[in-house]
């Protein structure tokens, strides 16, 4: 899974010409538990770096889920609707959020890579 | 001290086990010069419970009860029969010494009465999805209104004047220290008003009210329309519930929220609270609803059972951002409600509203026909509105000296030149035909 | 010596039902139509007056016969747990004794049947009673000003934080913070935030207290006030609190006082002399009036001199023609200031009553027993724990006794697992995971009304649970409870699919 990024506030972001897909990291939805909902943006809003994007909610817990990088959104995973759990079986597939046509590529830079995301999950313990 | 059973031996060994020499000592984190070494100077010490009901009996029977005299009060709270099953049974300690339902496995009851409650505020007023309830039909309103802000990310809301007072001075208050806007309609006594030109893209919502506060019936369906071609939504407030066992309800209108009071069933007038606040409305503002939720699901053997659900809208998960921040409701007033209205049930309740609007219909027939007198009223259900040939605050006052509690004066609630006259009256099934008879002569000798 | 007999006997019933343990249907299953458990008069004759409005479809509620009533909820009330009970140890929540002459009470004739818009010289009594209270409540707290009408305690929240927004734009000062401690109950950031006031969290120390020099730091000319719950809800005292009220009055803000735990001081602490400008007081926890599953509550606000000008409408007055009750003034942006109407009439008149009843049993003297009572279980409940569980913080501790799941470390079994546990046991659960500032919290708050013998056989039970749990029995653990009318319910499912009320069979069919 090259080209994946990560936030320290456990989103991902992967990059495809200037869309870039978000999610939440396998991390953050274990320390969820059970997703129940997930309120997602509406297309075409504007979203800056490390502003609200989505908030994920399990039964006992609400969580905003920030953007990892600013754009604005082109798509949202609509299946989330009807299976919220899919963000607990496949958060780096087919639980991702949104979609982002992203401002500037330099802001991934700042972003973390796989092996630096895992070592500072660890961290966290 | 009836209350406590620790005796003075029990102190001494838990003292000594906790290893301090005195109950004060535990109160070493207070300063010093804070805590009191005596008990408090002004207030009476301890008393046997035939004292304390002497004092607090005295205080009763200062007052001139509604059971006392011939009562036609209304207003938002309205004196029905209460079948004695009801306060039987609210008094079963289970119910009445039990916490917030948050173990549902040791609170199967409530839960499961609370999914029944809200089963039955859908029902009545034709709604999707009604809550646990809230503390009374004003703050529901609120409530409602700071909801439709939510939904329609707009802040104006728009008042009918047949909004009761009451309602609309909480709704007035919220907005003006939260930050929304409030439009509020001239007082609408006669029940023709249009709020359609009030309309625009910055309105959140519209809120009416079915029986207005005068008593008028109204078909809000255009309004609805009108409303929603607006991106607006439809908030109906009822605050005689009884009336929609025979009126048009709400949901079948085009409200997209419905607030009641729920006094009116199983619950006594109490000098105003506690009562218990409706919420009810369309599914797809679900996630956008203040307060509780009961719902059901499985427990680990399959077996169905209920639990507080969707609870992430809450204060006590969601914090600064929750939707409300109401916390406890009115669990027991809404217990009493369920109870009378499972009592009811479809017929009964049908029944009951026919009776009421049967005893209104000929009280105002002969009040009416009174010199002086004019009914503003063309449709109402069990109340309605005089206009009086004199100020109706001082006719209010000396029928109770004649101990006949014969209505509420409008300028009561809403002190206004053009409200001086008005009177509300209601009658009930509680109201025989030698009160209705003893209103009408009363009032006869008031006016002339 | 035989075997006991029911080894290897299966023990399901026929009926669902194990013994005194009965299966209820819904109100809606068992319906049937035209029945009624209320019998009315005949309609009289009349002419209708309901325009076009006149319902037309039936509504679908049951009908049931009052011995079907009656039994429905006998047997759902049978499903509850109850302070009538047993020990229902739910800290911060106040689970005390609730006297049934306070019921009485609130039932009398000339009270539960008085209309709230009654002329006022046909409710003297009422206004007096009213009055009475306030007093009682002015006098306990030291303060001079009370706002009744609040129905809860966070909508007394809601009262107090007007009162203190409306003192600051009446000095043409709007403010925009205020400070929040992070162990606070949910609903002060709720408030707080509801009304258009940025949260500022403040964090808290390793004493479990506010951070007083965190707390400093984050003053400035634009913090309206602080939500400080003192006693805190670790159930300890905030030592510094002489010291947070004058810091929040040197830059000129308010400081609100959570009193859910006014309970541990009554009759010994005034909250008026620490320096507190508002502060509300849950009837329903310090002064016994029920619970009732969830509500109603009542949450009167006691005001300092600064605030007392900015009260709700309506309030009572005494002067020479009796008790008056003051329900207009010239509204919020008028000279004379009060902020405006929280809720319908005039306050939980029925919660008045019992909490009066309530305070008149116990007295000035007595009060100061159910505080030093309250106080003294606590801790003899935190002497008799802290060798088997962890207590939180060292020293004693207030109304409540905390603890953290440090003691339940490798065993695999979790606080939620140990609190299900108790419920086999016959005990509520104490309340689990808060404050949120300790870890895996267990916060246990005995209240005055339980008895020594009462404790010591909840303490056994702890322990033996606590020790249970270090022996390697987390299975045992993450199956309970076992003995109740329902098992762990599936809280995922209620909320990933929302089921808030019945349908009728065939509605559900035809939606599908």
């Amino acid at each position: 899974m090259s080209g994946i990024r990560f936030s320290k506030e456990h989103e991902w972001v992967k990059l495809e010409g200037d869309v870039a897909t978000v999610g939440i990291s396998p991390y953050a939805q274990e320390q969820l538990g059970d997703v129940v909902f997930v309120d997602l943006p509406a297309i075409g809003k504007k979203v800056e770096k490390g502003k609200e994007l989505a908030v994920v909610e399990s039964v006992k817990a609400a969580s905003e889920v920030y953007a990892p990088v600013g754009g604005e959104v082109v798509e949202v995973n609509a299946a989330l609707g009807d299976a919220p759990g899919t963000v607990n079986e496949d958060a780096l597939g087919k639980g991702w959020f949104a979609k982002l046509r992203i401002a500037s590529k330099a802001e991934l830079d700042e972003l973390m890579d796989e092996a630096a995301y895992k070592a500072y999950c660890d961290g966290l313990h | 001290m009836r209350f406590l059973p620790q005796t003075d031996a029990d102190r001494q060994v838990m003292l000594a086990k906790i290893g301090v020499p005195s109950i004060d000592a535990l109160y070493g984190d207070v300063p010093k010069e804070k805590l009191l070494a005596q008990p408090i100077a002004g207030l009476t010490n301890h008393l046997p419970e035939m004292e304390v009901e002497r004092v607090i009996g005295g205080m009763a029977r200062k007052n001139l009860g509604t059971s006392e005299a011939p009562s036609f009060l209304g207003a938002g709270a309205y004196r029905h029969h209460i079948p004695a099953a009801v306060d039987h049974l609210i008094q079963r300690g289970e119910f009445l010494t039990s916490y917030t339902p948050y173990q549902p496995e040791v609170a199967q009851g409530t839960l499961q009465y609370l999914f029944e409650f809200q089963t039955q505020v859908a029902l009545v007023t034709a709604m999707d999805v009604a809550n646990a309830s809230m503390y009374d039909g004003a703050t529901a309103t609120t409530e409602a209104v700071a909801m439709a802000n939510r939904v329609t990310r707009r802040k104006k809301a728009v008042l009918s004047g047949g909004l009761h007072p009451h309602y609309r001075d909480v709704v007035v208050t919220h907005g003006h220290h939260t930050g929304f806007e409030t439009v509020v309609a001239p007082l609408d006594a006669k029940g023709k008003e249009d709020l359609v030109a009030q309309l625009g893209p910055d309105v959140s919502c519209v809120v009416v009210q079915n029986p207005s506060f005068f008593g008028h019936l109204s078909d809000f369906t255009r309004l609805a329309e009108a409303v929603h071609a607006a991106g607006a939504l439809l908030i109906v407030a009822v605050t005689e519930i009884v009336s929609l066992g025979l009126v048009t309800p709400p949901g079948e209108m085009g409200a997209d929220i419905v607030v009641a009071e729920g006094q009116s069933l199983g619950n006594p007038l109490g000098f105003g609270g506690p009562y218990v606040g409706l919420f009810a409305a369309r599914e797809k503002y679900l996630r956008q609803m203040p307060g509780r939720l009961a719902g059901q699901t499985v427990d680990v053997d399959g077996r169905r059972g209920w639990v507080l659900t969707l609870s992430t809208r809450e204060q006590h998960i969601r914090r600064e951002k929750a939707t409300s921040n109401i916390c406890t409701n009115s669990g027991l007033c809404a217990l009493a409600f369920t109870m009378h209205l499972t009592l009811l049930g479809e017929a009964g309740l049908a029944k009951l509203a026919a009776l009421n609007h049967a005893k209104a219909s000929r009280l105002a027939d002969r009040l009416a026909a009174l010199p002086g007198v004019k009914l503003l009223n063309d449709t109402f259900f069990n109340e309605f509105t005089l206009a009086l040939p004199k100020p109706a605050v001082p006719v209010v006052e000396a029928l109770a000296k004649k101990r006949i509690l014969g209505g509420v004066p409008v300028f009561r609630l809403h002190p206004a030149p053009e409200a001086e006259n008005l009177l509300l009256v209601a009658a009930t099934e509680l109201n025989s035909d030698d009160d209705m008879a003893a209103l009408e002569s009363g009032l006869k000798e008031v006016l002339a | 010596m035989s075997a006991p007999a029911n080894v290897n006997v299966n023990t399901d019933t026929i009926s669902g039902n194990r013994g005194l343990m009965i299966e209820e249907p819904l109100i809606f299953e068992m319906d049937v139509k035209g029945r009624s458990g209320v019998d009315l008069p005949d309609v009289p004759q009349h002419k209708e007056r309901l325009g076009s409005l006149k319902r037309k479809g039936a509504i679908g509620l049951p009908g049931l016969a009052e011995p079907q009533v009656v039994r429905h909820y006998t047997k759902l009330s049978q499903k509850n747990y109850a302070i009538d009970m047993s020990v229902y140890p739910l800290g911060s929540c106040t689970m005390k004794h609730n006297p049934r002459l306070n019921e009485k009470m609130a039932r009398l004739q000339g009270i539960a049947d008085l209309h709230p818009m009654q002329p006022v010289s046909t409710v003297q009594g009422a206004l007096e009673l009213i009055d009475t209270l306030a007093h009682w409540l002015k006098t306990l707290t030291g303060m001079p000003a009370v706002a009744m009408s609040p129905a809860a305690g966070a909508h007394g929240e809601l009262c107090g934080m007007l009162a203190i927004r409306a003192a600051h734009l009446a000095k043409g000062d709007a403010r925009k913070r205020i400070l929040v401690p992070e162990s606070a109950h949910g609903t002060n950031p709720a408030t707080a935030a509801s009304i258009g006031y940025e949260v500022d969290p403040v964090p808290a120390d390793e004493r479990g207290r506010v951070d007083l020099a965190a707390f400093k730091a984050k003053l400035g000319p634009d913090v309206a006030g602080t939500m400080i719950t003192n006693p805190n809800t670790c159930g300890l005292f905030e030592n510094d609190i002489v010291d947070i009220a004058d810091a929040i009055h040197g830059v000129g803000g308010y400081f609100y006082c959570d009193g859910a735990n006014f309970n541990a001081i009554v009759g010994r602490v005034r909250p008026g002399d620490l320096g507190v400008d508002a502060m509300h007081i849950n009837l329903h926890k310090t002064f016994s009036t029920p619970h009732g599953g969830g509500g109603p509550g009542s949450g009167p606000v006691v005001l300092s001199a600064a605030l007392a000008p900015y009260a709700p409408l309506p309030y009572v007055t005494h002067g020479a023609n009796g008790f008056d009750l003051v329900e207009h003034d010239d509204g919020p942006d008028g000279p004379k200031g009060s902020f405006g109407r929280l809720k319908g009439f005039h306050g939980q008149m029925g919660m008045f009553t019992r909490a009066l009843s309530y305070m008149l049993s116990h007295g000035a003297d007595g009060l100061r027993q159910v505080s030093g009572d309250a106080v003294l279980n606590a801790n003899y409940l935190l002497a008799c724990l802290r060798d088997e569980l962890t207590a939180a913080f060292p020293g004693t501790c207030m109304h409540e006794a905390l603890f953290n799941d440090d003691f339940l470390e490798g065993t695999g079994v979790t606080t939620l697992d140990f609190a299900k546990a108790m419920i086999d046991e016959g005990y509520h659960p104490m309340t689990m995971y808060f404050p949120l500032v300790v870890h895996g919290a267990l916060l246990m708050e005995p209240t005055e009304t339980e008895s020594k013998i009462g404790l010591d056989r909840y303490i056994g039970v702890v322990k033996g649970l606590a020790k249970r749990a270090k022996m390697g029995d987390a299975e045992y653990f993450r199956g309970a409870p076992y003995h109740t009318p329902r098992r762990r319910l599936d809280e995922t499912l209620a909320a990933r699919q929302p089921i808030l009320r019945w349908k009728p069979e065939e509605t559900k069919q035809a939606a599908e």
